[in-house]
């Protein structure tokens, strides 16, 4: 079997909303390339809803993945959608991933969480903190 | 779309058998059948090519027969001579065992369970950023309590072929048993066991167009070797198991061509090495690895800069070219190539690196089809990464 599901690498092979919003409401970026990874996901927000998004990710195949999937799925969705995604729905979307990638999806939910709360904070709106866990920085060095 | 021939690359992960290999193999899988052990003439046949096979691949290493072990990889021959040293020195009250940062898991790992489980010592050599290690630190670094050395011929990863016969002579001096893991080494450049100073060397089969599962330990007289493998007499009762012939008969063939035609492959593929290392390094931020006037010469090992390797080799793949990399993702845990690390790079661009290992059977258009290819995805994937474009604007420094 091949390490990655076909889905995986169609996203890899051509992924969906690669590049930069130049006047982005919200900007998320997480990872840390002393690990391998880094995912910068760039949101333009009108009425609550994400009606453009955009990635850049340093990474490895289902990082890259991964990215291009959470883009799709939030696209076009109210925030309050946008919130409730979960690394679980981004790796089952794209058919799985392997066990010691499923940190990928992870920083794809992250990145996410992180550019709504930069919208959020940018523009004043109050928001239940909850929602934003703080990651420690040290938390993505795997040592 | 025209269907090109795949590009293989990757022979320093294991190569193609050769022809040669595969017809002296052939006879010995339904004809020449016999077990060596048995007295009638099916297996005196059989024990007779054994005994041929010893022979020729001694001869290629300026081994005597009786010094050479039929064994079932590289890694066990790894394993087996670096505990049969360590045991033998452990009688005499000496634990302490000296080798590099860089080598094979086989060795590295075999070592960590000495160290863990029978409380063994283990001096890391410092292997510097050229990828060489120095004979006089290996002098500086022995103790009377040092039972073995061990330090690898030529890197699997960078290519680098360290001092060995220097280090050799240090070992021999000193009176300290002396192992080298040849596996990348022998059949690809010149290997003499009595020149080299080698009291113990590992070699394993495919990675000179010889068949997996097969691989040999030289011991040289006088050295003592512990068993392996309890149970029958074979291989002078150092490593029992019926041995497998079709493949002994098959690696010693490999060798014997492998040797006869190292100056004429050597030459050739210096050359493609050359071409294809001074066109990637025209890449911006790009860095070769390794010292390359001391190195194999089919193997490249190069980092780029904002891209991580992984994505460089699926790409690479779907261009029909078969690479390696010593990035995390590619090794399965989260940390780079621990060679990479040992030679002083930085986690963020050890994780950008790319192996090219190149064989015999590579031609010129396989080196043009690898110096277009990667420029290529190296500057794809360096369009999407965050980390490279905030290289470019200046918010982050470049560290090559």
């Amino acid at each position: 079997m091949a390490l990655y599901s076909e889905k995986v690498m169609d996203h890899f092979r051509n992924p969906r909303n690669v590049g930069e919003i130049p006047d982005a409401d919200g900007i998320g970026e997480v990872g840390n390339a002393r690990c391998g990874d880094i995912m910068k996901i760039y949101l333009k927000i009108e009425n609550d809803v994400i009606v453009d998004v955009k990635f850049n990710t340093f990474g490895c195949g289902s990082a890259i993945a991964s990215s291009s999937m959470a883009t799709e799925l939030i696209k076009g969705k109210p925030l309050s959608q946008a919130l409730e995604l979960t690394n679980k729905a981004v790796a089952e979307a794209l058919d799985g991933l392997p066990a010691h990638k499923m940190h990928c999806s992870v920083l794809a939910e992250e990145a996410i969480r992180a550019a709504i709360k930069d919208y959020y904070d940018k523009n004043g709106i109050e928001y239940d903190k909850s929602q934003f866990p703080e990651h420690d920085e040290d938390e993505e060095i795997h040592e | 779309m025209e269907t090109k021939r795949t590009v293989y690359a990757d022979n320093a992960a294991t190569t193609a058998m050769s022809k040669t290999a595969i017809d002296a193999m052939l006879p010995y899988l339904d004809k020449v059948y016999g077990n060596p052990s048995s007295l009638h003439s099916a297996g005196q046949a059989a024990k007779e090519a054994l005994e041929a096979a010893r022979a020729d691949v001694a001869a290629c290493l300026g081994a005597q027969p009786n010094e050479i072990y039929f064994t079932s990889c590289g890694s066990e021959s790894d394993n087996q001579a670096i505990r049969s040293a360590a045991h033998t020195g452990a009688l005499k009250g000496k634990k302490h065992i000296i080798s590099t940062a860089f080598e094979h898991h086989a060795v590295l790992h075999t070592l960590e369970r000495l160290k863990k489980e029978e409380g063994f010592e283990i001096t890391y050599l410092d292997v510097h950023s050229n990828g060489v290690v120095k004979a006089e630190e290996v002098k500086a670094a022995i103790r009377p309590d040092t039972c073995l050395v061990t330090i690898m011929y030529a890197n699997n990863e960078i290519g680098t072929v360290q001092p060995i016969r220097e280090i050799g002579a240090v070992c021999r001096e000193a009176k300290v048993t002396f192992h080298t893991d040849a596996v990348q080494a022998v059949g690809h450049i010149p290997v003499n066991v009595v020149e080299d100073n080698i009291d113990m060397l590992s070699l394993s089969a495919h990675k000179f167009h010889g068949p997996k599962g097969i691989g040999a330990l030289y011991c040289r007289k006088g050295i003592r070797l512990l068993p392996f493998i309890d149970g029958g007499a074979q291989e002078r009762n150092k490593r029992a198991g019926t041995e497998n012939i079709a493949e002994i008969v098959a690696m010693a063939a490999a060798l014997k061509e492998a040797c006869a035609n190292m100056a004429e492959n050597s030459a050739r593929l210096v050359k493609m090495r050359d071409r294809i290392v001074a066109e990637l390094s025209k890449i911006p931020h790009s860095k070769v690895n390794g010292d390359m006037t001391r190195h194999l010469p089919g193997t490249i090992n190069m980092c780029f800069e904002g891209i991580e390797g992984e994505g460089l080799l699926l790409h690479l793949d779907d261009k029909g070219i078969c690479a390696s990399s010593g990035s995390a993702c590619t090794s399965g845990s989260l940390d780079p190539s621990h060679v990479l690390l040992a030679i002083g790079l930085p986690h963020e661009v050890a994780h950008g690196s790319l192996r090219l290992s190149l064989c015999e059977y590579n031609t010129e258009e396989d080196a043009d089809r690898i110096i277009k290819a990667v420029p290529e995805v190296v500057e794809y994937l360096r369009n999407m990464s965050p980390v490279w474009k905030e290289m470019e604007r200046g918010e982050l420094p470049h560290i090559i």
